[in-house]
């Protein structure tokens, strides 16, 4: 039952993931790749990070997809006439995720072989124990993150800000 | 439980499509959006580990990157706004005068 909702939502993800990059409407990409991520919160569930897989939908599929659909919109992108690499480049570019993708299965074969020891109690994804180790562990990085934020805050409105106010600002 | 090279697989295959993305269109757009798939493999496969594990770690770094993420996102599509009011297009193939 678990292995078969596992395969369905991977498969849901796989098929998804490649329709973002081959769907010619920026606006249909944007919308499948939101589907992508709540397959992916889908298996965060699975792996018992249920708090995490809510932040995920929250975050990703609730702030940063709005946000791609907004500039999308702002900016009429959605038409299906744009350019497009030459066939040459296009094949070039299969080629060398081909081969990622072969470094990839070379470094993964062997590990159907490790042992697992799963003798955790499925409750290590509950907010409770996840907060404990935030604000005890990593709560220097937990900081300095929201720095980041302010300084990302500040670089967007800096940069989305017209040109014209910038200039007539100056002495 | 699942076991855990199955989702091993699965991220590898989900970073590789987002590289195929970066490298196949021209709309910026779109490689923002593969860029994003790919922290999303990433951070499958900490979750991952950190369930089988037993160790939470993994997941407060989930966290991080999702900050991360955010930030990218909005400073990125600010200078993609930029880009398109200077250029009126988001086609990465004007904006290489970087080249060589």
């Amino acid at each position: 039952m678990t292995l078969n909702l596992f395969y369905f939502l991977s498969f849901l993800a796989i098929f998804s993931a490649l329709l973002v990059v081959f769907s010619k409407n920026p606006i249909y990409s944007v919308l499948y790749l939101i589907i992508t991520f709540f397959a992916i919160a889908g298996h965060y569930i699975l792996l018992n990070a249920q708090f995490l897989a809510v932040v995920h939908v929250i975050v990703y599929a609730g702030a940063i997809m709005v946000l791609f659909l907004y500039v999308i919109m702002l900016l009429n992108l959605n038409t299906e006439d744009e350019p497009h690499k030459s066939n040459l480049l296009k094949f070039a570019a299969t080629i060398c995720s081909g081969l990622l993708l072969v470094v990839f299965v070379g470094s993964l074969k062997g590990t159907e072989m490790i042992v697992q020891n799963t003798t955790g109690t499925g409750t290590i994804g509950l907010v409770k124990n996840l907060g404990k180790v935030l604000f005890t562990d990593f709560l220097l990085p937990f900081e300095i993150a929201s720095v980041l934020l302010l300084a990302a805050m500040v670089g967007a409105v800096m940069l989305g800000k017209s040109e014209k106010t910038l200039i007539s600002k100056k002495p | 439980m699942i076991p855990i090279d199955y989702y091993l697989w699965l991220s590898a295959v989900l970073f590789t499509i987002g590289v195929l993305g970066v490298l196949y269109r021209r709309n910026a757009i779109i490689i923002f959006m593969c860029i994003e798939l790919m922290l999303n493999a990433v951070n499958l496969v900490m979750v991952a580990f950190s369930a089988y594990l037993n160790d939470a770690s993994g997941q407060v770094f989930v966290f991080f990157i999702m900050a991360v993420a955010a930030a990218e996102v909005s400073v990125g599509l600010a200078i993609l706004m930029m880009m398109y009011r200077n250029t009126r297009t988001t086609d990465i193939n004007v904006l290489n005068r970087l080249k060589w």
